[in-house]
């Protein structure tokens, strides 16, 4: 998979989604679908994905998706890949659920499914807030980002959940961007290799969320990772490799400013905030390289 | 098979028989010893079900729901707290056309921490889409929980069935249990809407103010055509096992002038105060309701009603007795009996028709006026 021309030309998000524009939840799930294929079930909780499939009796994605309340996602995925395995077919089962209900109000379930050993991968498309309800803080909002339940910016930093995931010890999760469709393509798809949870983190900017117009949502995911506000990453048994577009990112990191600045909810932020936030990223890269290179 | 069991055994017992795929369950005072008993079948491999120990009832239900939408057969037990942490799910359950079989051990709610029968917890889910059942024997239960797979998973209903068995006063009473070779009196499950990713579908998103009605009405509409299923049923258990089940348990109501309407054990307590009262030359019956939901249309004509609610709706009444006022149009006499595991005996139920004031409350042990 080294061009975009090897994915699937096989569209299972049909035309006519209700997604504001530059929405990177729909162009992340445009690719997980591809990798995932047609014997698929999507369970989706209350989240923007519950809206851009658009109003009964019509969906805009081509596959069967099984919507849930807010705290229950995992563990009704449970049921299913339960249900699924019992009669001995291999179907997928999804969960595709926002910052929200994996970090927050859908941890416990996640949790139990996870330390059950439950056959399904868990894709947190995280843009940092509640977008659905209109952009509320997060426990994945980062610390000086505005919403608007922290007008003056957040107090506090982002929850780590990848770190709470490898507590569970899956055989396989990764962290991903929308604005690297081919990287997320291949995770997809070797995550679906594997028997038992698998997890993975999707960053996706959000225009009206992050405050930027609506043609950056690419530009702004690639700031991200460029800046080493996300880093790209495999842990697979346990043992963590961080991809390429990172390993650049932590040789030459583009400055963070220049990932802040496009960004309103960023805006006027503390440059002490800023000298926080430029810590902690340090702190994360330096940790995530050391974790790479331990036998 | 004839046997002495628990109510929560002769539980266990009949799902063994039902045979569901997937059963999710988390453990709560005083159902435990039914999921206990069931993981034990499983491990043993006396079912062939997956168990799916799951953290918390909301996502005992989520994962009940999971599985029920791929079409297979699904079960689980809760009581009290857990019942009302799986509230959202319940809901979920019924609305999503899922023929969940559920068995609720009535408990008090908290606070305090109170572990014994009340029905308060069963009640509060009454609005929700489930077809509720309540038992007041062990073979009750056993066949009461039998003929709710049948029940929930026929297709003019389609909805979830709770089956209801008083804490302790049952979950733990030891009685005589006649098990059955069940044949084909559950038919294999089909679920129409069934997950199929070759037709693939939504399921539960968006729905807008001219089309989330036509769901609900769709719901009211199969809770009334589960009345022929219940008594359809019930008539075919009889037939094939000889235990004969209605909407009610009447007893020597033909004739009576005050009959007593309960639920769940108090009607076992009631059909002693009503020999009792009838020695005395009163002549009294016993109305055992079973079926909550759908609530049966009750014949109580020219009779005296006295209601005993084992529940409570604050600022309201007794909920059973509410209920009745409201269908029947007449007064009755609402005693509040049972709360939080209270001891309430014949005696005390034939005190209560002794002195019975027709358009009053009266809780026992409050009150002074019986």
């Amino acid at each position: 998979m080294d061009t975009i021309a090897e994915i699937p030309k096989e569209e299972y998000i049909l035309k006519c989604t209700s997604a504001c524009a530059g929405c990177s939840d729909s162009l992340a799930l445009r690719y997980v679908l591809k990798a995932a294929g047609p014997d698929t079930v999507l369970v989706v909780p209350a989240c923007c994905t519950s809206v851009i499939q658009g109003i009964y009796p019509n969906t805009a994605f081509n596959i069967p998706v099984y919507n849930i309340a807010f705290g229950a996602a995992a563990a009704c995925a449970s049921g299913m890949s339960n249900a699924f395995r019992a009669a001995g077919k291999k179907t997928n089962v999804i969960v595709y659920a926002g910052d929200g209900g994996t970090l927050d109000i859908g941890i416990q379930s996640m949790s139990g499914a996870f330390e059950r050993g439950t056959d399904f991968l868990y894709i947190c498309y995280d843009n940092e807030a509640y977008g659905n309800t209109g952009m509320q803080r997060s426990s994945a909002t980062p610390l000086g980002a505005k919403t608007t339940t922290t007008p003056t910016g957040k107090t506090d930093v982002k929850k780590d959940i990848d770190m709470i995931i490898a507590a569970h010890e899956p055989p396989y999760q990764a962290t991903a961007c929308a604005a690297y469709p081919q990287d997320l393509f291949k995770k997809v798809a070797k995550a679906l290799t594997f028997r038992g949870p698998t997890f993975i983190h999707v960053l996706a900017p959000c225009p009206p969320g992050w405050r930027y117009s609506t043609e950056k949502s690419v530009e702004m995911g690639k700031l991200a990772v460029r800046s080493g506000m996300w880093v790209l990453y495999e842990r697979e048994y346990g043992k963590l490799t961080i991809g390429p577009q990172s390993k650049t990112a932590m040789k030459k990191p583009v400055p963070l400013e220049e990932y802040l600045a496009p960004q309103g909810r960023f805006k006027g932020i503390d440059p002490k905030t800023v000298e926080i936030l430029r810590q902690r990223l340090t702190r994360n890269l330096q940790k995530l390289a050391a974790e790479e290179a331990a036998p | 098979m004839k046997k002495i069991a628990t109510g929560n055994k002769a539980v266990a017992e009949a799902v063994k028989q039902a045979r569901p795929e997937v059963i999710a369950a988390y453990p709560i005072t005083p159902q435990t010893e039914i999921v206990e008993q069931i993981a034990e079948f499983v491990t043993s491999g006396e079912m062939r079900s997956r168990y799916i120990a799951v953290e918390s009832e909301h996502s005992a239900m989520a994962a009940c729901i999971g599985a029920s939408i791929t079409g297979v057969r699904t079960f689980t037990a809760t009581s009290s707290h857990g019942l009302l942490y799986m509230h959202e799910m319940t809901n979920w359950a019924a609305g999503a056309r899922l023929p969940v079989v559920m068995a609720n051990v009535n408990r008090s709610l908290g606070p305090g921490w109170n572990i014994w029968a009340e029905h308060t917890d069963a009640m509060q889910e009454r609005d929700t889409g489930w077809l509720q059942v309540y038992v007041s024997t062990v073979q009750e239960a056993y066949d009461a929980t039998l003929m709710a797979f049948r029940i929930a998973e026929h297709n003019d209903v389609l909805l979830p069935v709770m089956v209801n068995l008083d804490g302790f006063l049952l979950s733990h009473i030891m009685q005589p249990l006649e098990t059955v070779d069940i044949g084909d009196f559950i038919p294999p499950m089909h679920l129409p809407h069934a997950i199929d990713v070759n037709n693939p579908a939504g399921y539960g998103g968006l729905t807008g103010p001219d089309q989330q009605f036509r769901f609900r009405w769709d719901m009211e509409r199969s809770m009334r055509d589960s009345v022929k299923v219940i008594e359809e049923s019930e008539k075919e258990f009889a037939q094939r096992f000889g235990r004969k089940y209605g909407f009610t348990e009447d007893y020597r109501c033909g004739d009576a002038e005050v009959v007593v309407v309960s639920m769940g054990t108090l009607g076992k307590e009631a059909e002693v105060a009503v020999d009792q009262l009838r020695s005395e030359g009163v002549k009294a019956g016993s109305m055992r309701l079973r079926w909550l939901r759908p609530f049966p249309k009750l014949n109580l004509v020219g009779k005296e009603v006295v209601v005993i609610d084992r529940d409570y709706s604050f600022g309201h009444g007794g909920i059973l007795a509410t209920s009745i006022v409201a269908q029947t149009k007449k007064d009755v006499f609402s005693v509040i009996a049972g709360i939080g595991g209270q001891e309430v005996t014949f005696d005390d139920v034939a005190g209560f028709v002794r002195k019975r004031r027709m358009g009053t409350e009266f809780w026992f042990g409050v009150n002074s006026h019986v």
